[in-house]
């Protein structure tokens, strides 16, 4: 699947691309298939995220979106090095989900 | 140390509100992100993995109390209540927020501070020795040189295009804490045999994907001609870079493709050319900036004893404690290198008890080094246990200078969008298998470096042990090199072989360390050994 993502323009943020609106949370992130392109290119005109780009995601068995390269998962959850800085500050499992 | 006057001052003023305009304007849409890309460049605000990151140029490691209480008010202001020291002795903040960052910018202006040249094809800030003005084996204090070059080189037009970044660092000393010869442009203050103060110029360095040692350009260089010289450089440059190839822009490059010969022919040919024009400073120029570095007001007739009767104290003291010119001080490292911490990072509470400590024992003065750890420059030594007892509450008394903990490593993965592997939990995995402290004095001084990706931000290139991360299919490995040096004896590592995985290069560096244990002849140092025996007394022991 492809899924958007950026950085918001405002707070530089990680989102990522909802079918209507962009999420800092990967598990919103949906499949834009053969939209990628031209989403990418409204959202980009419109100024809200910075640098839009699509890439390779996939469905884990339990339905969540995770993106397919461990860059885009660093991006997704947060420092691996620093735990109480990402946006599961209490799931000890988090890590794993990237590495 | 240098203060603004009210030019300084008025131009970084007039450079926050230009930039707040622009962020204005950007956050209105009236400019994309091509636009305005370039114009936050300018202001060291890049985009990182996970936001906005800050480069705020520390000018040659010097900051004073005020400055390091400022930083640490930002990074709980504006970040996350942290920062990282990076290689080039300045500081970085990971989680600015665009709309914020004007105000920021001001912060930083009222303590004298900017970003400006942390970025892009510009003149970078000047590195030099952290212990500059203090230093015991120190000929002069290198600073009003670095000073001088800072003011001719920043908002100078013809240097702000320049075809890439372009790194400089100066040191009067010998002995070189400043890695030199891994720098584009780097002077040595010497002294000629009639007593003259000059400069021995070198040349052509840099890590990066293309790694070059830089060429000793000009044994003895006047100073009164720094400038023209300086100058005949970067046109020489200018005139023939490789501006359609991002790859073959760097000096370096140009210089190793003219040869050593054929460059400083160029270059003498450029420096007459601009001799002749008569611009270069007068030394009244130079007696006004070196007036700001005079030495603090050093007590007289102090005593060269401390009480070392504290065992942990003295193993600080023993590691940490450096000599320093003036009898009765000592220069006293801060370790940023705690074992299983991340090499360079402090937090805005530390950054307020080393500037308690600067202010109150070391002349208000604070370095940063290119190691990624902090210095106290002028502290007596009778005042040691005080500074001491206070950095072991901070959690910041480490005595692992030079040691196979003090690792250098750059963010990597974890924060840098360029980046192949992560680096800082590499470094972390290595400290804490050699966390013993009676291990780490046996193994004795071993500088291991570690880089993300190619670009060599972590100074893999000049390891002892150095430590490159690639992607591999997608996921992250990590090659070993041996042998290299940023001393006054420049190596270059070479890779030892095929690359590990995450554990795999933690366990190939304790092999070889071991190595090294097994095969030192009295008084060697790990590159000692490595010097004696190459690769191929490691090779085996390292992949069996
Ligand atoms: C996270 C944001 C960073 C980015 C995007 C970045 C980017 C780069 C790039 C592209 C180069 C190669 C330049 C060239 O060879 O032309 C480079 C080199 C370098 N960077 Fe960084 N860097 C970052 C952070 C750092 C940090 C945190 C440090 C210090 C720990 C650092 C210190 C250096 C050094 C020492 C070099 C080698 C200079 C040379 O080639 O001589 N950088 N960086
Ligand atoms: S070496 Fe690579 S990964 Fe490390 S900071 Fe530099 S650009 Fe990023």
């Amino acid at each position: 699947m492809r899924i958007l993502t950026g950085n918001d323009l405002k707070t530089g943020a990680v989102t990522w691309w909802t079918g209507y609106d962009w999420s800092i949370h990967v598990e919103d992130a949906v499949d834009a298939g053969d939209q990628a392109d031209a989403i990418l290119a409204r959202e980009a005109a419109a100024c809200r995220v910075n640098n839009p780009y699509a890439i390779d995601g996939e469905k884990a068995p339990d339905g969540s979106v995770r993106p397919a390269h461990i860059k885009d998962r660093i991006r997704a959850l947060g420092p691996t090095v620093r735990p109480d800085l990402t946006l599961k500050p209490a799931d000890p499992d988090a890590r794993n989900w990237v590495i | 140390m240098y203060r603004y006057d009210k030019y300084d001052q008025a131009m970084v003023d007039t450079r926050v509100e230009e930039f707040r305009d622009q962020v204005r304007r950007r956050l209105e849409g009236k400019l994309d992100d091509d636009q305005f890309k370039p114009l936050r460049l300018k202001n060291g605000l890049y985009l990182q993995l996970h936001a906005y990151m800050l480069r705020v140029a520390i000018p040659y490691g010097t900051l004073n109390s005020a400055q390091m209480r400022a930083l640490g008010a930002i990074a709980r202001k504006y970040d996350r209540g942290y920062g990282h020291f990076t290689t080039r002795q300045n500081i970085q903040y990971n989680w600015i927020k665009l709309a914020e960052a004007p105000d920021l910018f001001a912060d930083l202006a009222k303590v004298e501070m900017h970003a400006i040249q942390t970025s892009g094809e510009s003149i970078r800030n000047i590195s030099s020795d952290q212990y500059a003005g203090a230093a015991a084996d120190e000929l002069i204090d290198p600073r009003p040189w670095c000073e001088m070059l800072r003011q001719m080189t920043t908002f100078m037009p013809e240097f702000s295009y320049l075809p890439r970044k372009f790194k400089i660092a100066v040191i009067a000393s010998a002995e070189d804490r400043a890695a030199l010869r891994w720098h584009d442009f780097a002077l040595r203050i010497v002294q000629n045999a009639s007593g003259e103060i000059g400069f021995e110029v070198y040349a052509g360095g840099g890590m990066g994907r293309t790694p070059f040692i830089a060429y000793r350009i000009r044994e003895f260089l006047p100073t009164s001609q720094l400038f023209s010289y300086l100058q005949a450089v970067l046109r020489v440059w200018n005139r023939h870079a490789r501006r359609d190839n991002i790859h073959k822009q760097r000096m370096k490059i140009l210089v190793h493709d003219l040869g050593q010969e054929e460059f400083t022919r160029q270059v003498e040919e450029a420096f007459e050319h601009f001799l002749s024009l008569a611009e270069d400073f007068p030394q009244a120029e130079y007696d006004r900036i070196a007036a700001y570095f005079a030495p603090p007001p050093f007590e007289q007739g102090l005593s060269d004893e401390i009480d070392l009767s504290d065992p942990a104290f003295a193993a600080w003291v023993d590691r940490q404690v450096i000599a320093h010119k003036a009898p009765g001080y000592a220069i006293a490292n801060i370790s940023l290198k705690p074992v299983g911490g991340i090499p360079g990072d402090i937090s805005a509470d530390q950054m307020d008890v080393v500037a308690d400590l600067a202010e109150r024992y070391s002349f208000d003065e604070l370095r940063a080094t290119h190691a990624q750890n902090l210095v106290l420059p002028h502290v007596r030594k009778a005042d040691l246990h005080a500074v001491w007892q206070a950095l072991v509450e901070a959690g910041l008394a480490d005595a692992n200078l030079d040691l196979v903990s003090d690792i250098i490593a750059c963010p990597g993965l974890d924060y840098c969008s360029l980046a192949n592997a992560r680096s800082i939990p590499v470094a972390q995995k290595i400290a804490e298998r050699f966390a013993d402290p009676a291990r780490q004095a046996d193994v004795g001084e071993l500088k291991i470096k570690i880089s993300g990706c190619i670009n060599a931000c972590g100074h893999h290139h000049a390891g002892n042990i150095g430590i490159l991360g690639v992607d591999r299919k997608g996921s992250e490995s990590y090659q070993l090199l041996l042998g290299g040096s940023g001393d006054e004896v420049t190596t270059q590592a070479k890779i030892a072989g095929p690359g590990f995985d995450e554990d795999g290069i933690v366990d190939a560096v304790e092999r070889a360390v071991e190595q090294y244990r097994t095969i030192r002849e009295p008084g060697e140092r790990f590159i000692d050994t490595y010097r004696r025996v190459g690769m191929d007394g490691f090779k085996e022991a390292i992949y069996g």
